[in-house]
């Protein structure tokens, strides 16, 4: 037991707020993250994470609370990306990218006046690797609350954006609109990735987006067990990644540790790895190839086939 | 200065010609990812003790061959977006090992134009003329595979091939540029520029020029209103860009409202 578990584990705060929160986010990240991959808007779902930096660095510098900044930024950024590309599916790539590009422009800005004005050090390194270890208990709470309006939200819209998602056309023809959806769930995604990018940093914020649930679509037949496995996953892999971090600190002689996220990333990218042997896949395959057929007939790019 | 006009006008047409197929073959993802990745390489090499560009180069390469051959065989977004954490999540462990402080990060991240040394600039204009070359000799693939991907089958063209080549022209151009002007402008250059020659022209070798000629404007505005200002380039770069964008789009909705309304007002005077 105490191999596995070093002493002070459970008893330790920060790691306790670490496994709560990262449960949390992993969970969000789980259903938020089924309809992403369905939906094939994984890049939108990444560059939200450093759109909502870019609100973080801004409210560095301009001094107001760094949770505002970055939920404004990622619902900003989903609002302008709808904005822009809306009429086809592969312009929305580029509405992402050019979002992305404006914003990235301005984080450069901001991080160089925070750097210039040195009132804030280290913002570069704690915005874009944020660790979990460093969260207070209000921030659990908040990330909490809006991580059960974000699943209310898309627990409203669910079908008529999977029908949307599978095909536009015929949703259409039943009445959904279409865009009001697809726009609810890009707002609904922004908040859920501004919260974790702050919450987990950005690189952990998009594993735990799309690892768990691409992982959870190779394996489960239904989207309902997917959002469950997916789900079960993320927090597999949080705990997993925080029980490594933790003990990797007695690993080193000269007691550095290794970044907790380069541990949770690991696990996921392992998990969706193995997801994808043959034996696994095959079953996945034949089950879920009419749900993901006829979406990838819609949504696929040209050579990418 | 003069090494940052001609590092950045070097830059500029490389992300022209390469951003055009980037924006045509909606590989808009695999382009933020390669050189966001690449800059774990640059870490780690830091970490090693090596010159960053061979860091670069082998991660940026890595990243291209890694997202090329697996999004064959799954979806090509989920592969993109999972082959870029582990990069990243390899950089993150990287530096904190290392004793890397923060502005060096912060150049890395976006870049040091106003700073490029004489002896930088052979490695650039190298790599960069390979890219371009190598865009060029394989413009046919390029457009058949992602225009018209049936008649690319029948003359035995396979797509997944030609997709791994241009992620691997990509990765070039991401190795060239990362030290001067950073992972994220690189990127920029790549999608706003050639994004807006898009909405102006339908005609494949007009459009590529325009973006050429859009990238290299953005470019020197970008220099010398950093040179003025004192700011990063990265803002400007990315505030013109996206400008260019905005402008280009507005004026495609303006030509074909004019085009819409002649239409109506010919086929109504033939009525009548």
């Amino acid at each position: 037991m105490h191999v596995l578990f070093k002493p002070g584990f459970f008893s330790n705060v920060p790691v306790r707020h670490a496994l709560v929160l990262g449960a949390i986010v992993a969970l969000v990240s789980g259903v938020v993250g089924v309809m992403t991959v369905v939906r094939s808007q994984s890049f939108a779902g990444h560059a939200l994470t450093d759109v909502a930096t870019t609100g973080g660095a801004g409210a560095a510098y301009v001094g107001v609370s760094p949770l505002a900044g970055f939920l404004g930024g990622a619902v900003a950024g989903a609002g302008a990306m709808e904005f822009i590309g809306v009429q086809r599916a592969r312009q929305r790539d580029i509405a992402t990218g050019i979002v992305l590009g404006a914003a990235t422009g301005l984080s450069a800005l901001f991080l160089y006046l925070n750097a210039t004005s040195s009132a804030t050090t280290g913002v570069t390194q704690q915005v874009l690797f944020g660790s979990i270890f460093t969260v207070d208990s209000s921030t659990i709470t908040v990330t909490a609350l809006t991580g059960v309006i974000v699943l209310l939200v898309l627990a409203v819209v669910w079908r008529p954006l999977l029908l949307a998602s599978l095909s536009a056309e015929m949703a259409a023809a039943l009445g959904t609109r279409v865009r009001l959806v697809g726009a609810a769930f890009i707002v609904s995604m922004a908040v859920a990735v501004g919260l974790s990018s702050i919450a987990v940093g950005s690189i952990l914020s998009t594993a735990l987006l799309i690892g768990p649930a691409a992982t959870a679509l190779r394996l489960t037949r239904s989207l309902r067990a997917a959002i469950v496995t997916s789900c079960a996953l993320g927090v597999v892999a949080t705990w997993a990644g925080i029980l490594c971090a933790y003990d990797s600190y007695d690993w080193d002689p000269s007691s550095h540790g290794l970044p907790v996220s380069s541990f949770i990333v690991g696990i996921v990218v392992l998990l969706y790895g193995i997801s994808g042997l043959p034996g696994l896949r095959r079953r996945a395959h034949a089950r879920n190839r009419d749900v993901l057929r006829t979406h990838d007939a819609h949504h696929a790019m040209p050579g990418s086939a | 200065m003069i090494n940052a006009w001609e590092v950045g006008t070097m830059v500029a047409v490389v992300a022209g010609v390469v951003g055009f197929f980037v924006v045509l073959r909606g590989s808009a993802f695999p382009a933020h990812a390669i050189p966001n990745g690449a800059f774990a390489g640059a870490a780690g090499a830091n970490l090693m003790g090596i010159s960053p560009l061979l860091g670069l180069g082998a991660f940026s390469l890595l990243g291209a061959v890694a997202i090329g051959t697996l999004g064959r065989r799954t979806r090509s977004d989920v592969a993109t977006a999972l082959v870029l954490v582990l990069m990243l999540a390899l950089g993150a462990a990287f530096l904190s090992q290392s004793t890397e402080y923060e502005p060096q990060i912060f150049s890395l991240l976006f870049g040091e134009i106003l700073g490029v040394s004489t002896s930088q600039l052979t490695p650039v204009l190298i790599i960069g003329a390979v890219c371009i070359l190598a865009t060029f000799a394989m413009f046919r693939q390029l457009m058949l595979t992602c225009l018209v991907p049936d008649i690319a089958h029948s003359k035995g063209l396979r797509p997944a091939v030609v997709d791994l080549m241009f992620l691997v022209i990509v990765a070039g151009a991401t190795t060239m540029t990362v030290p001067v002007v950073g992972a994220l402008l690189i990127f920029t250059l790549m999608i706003g520029p050639p994004a807006a020659a898009r909405c102006l022209t339908h005609r494949p070798g007009v459009a590529m020029a325009l973006s050429v000629a859009i990238s290299v404007s953005v470019v020197w505005a970008a220099i010398a209103s950093s040179f003025q200002s004192n700011w990063p380039v990265g803002f400007f770069v990315g505030v013109f860009s996206a400008a260019w964008y905005g402008v280009a789009r507005l004026a495609h909705t303006a030509l074909r409202a004019r085009r819409t309304t002649l239409a109506t007002a010919i086929s109504y005077t033939a009525a009548s």
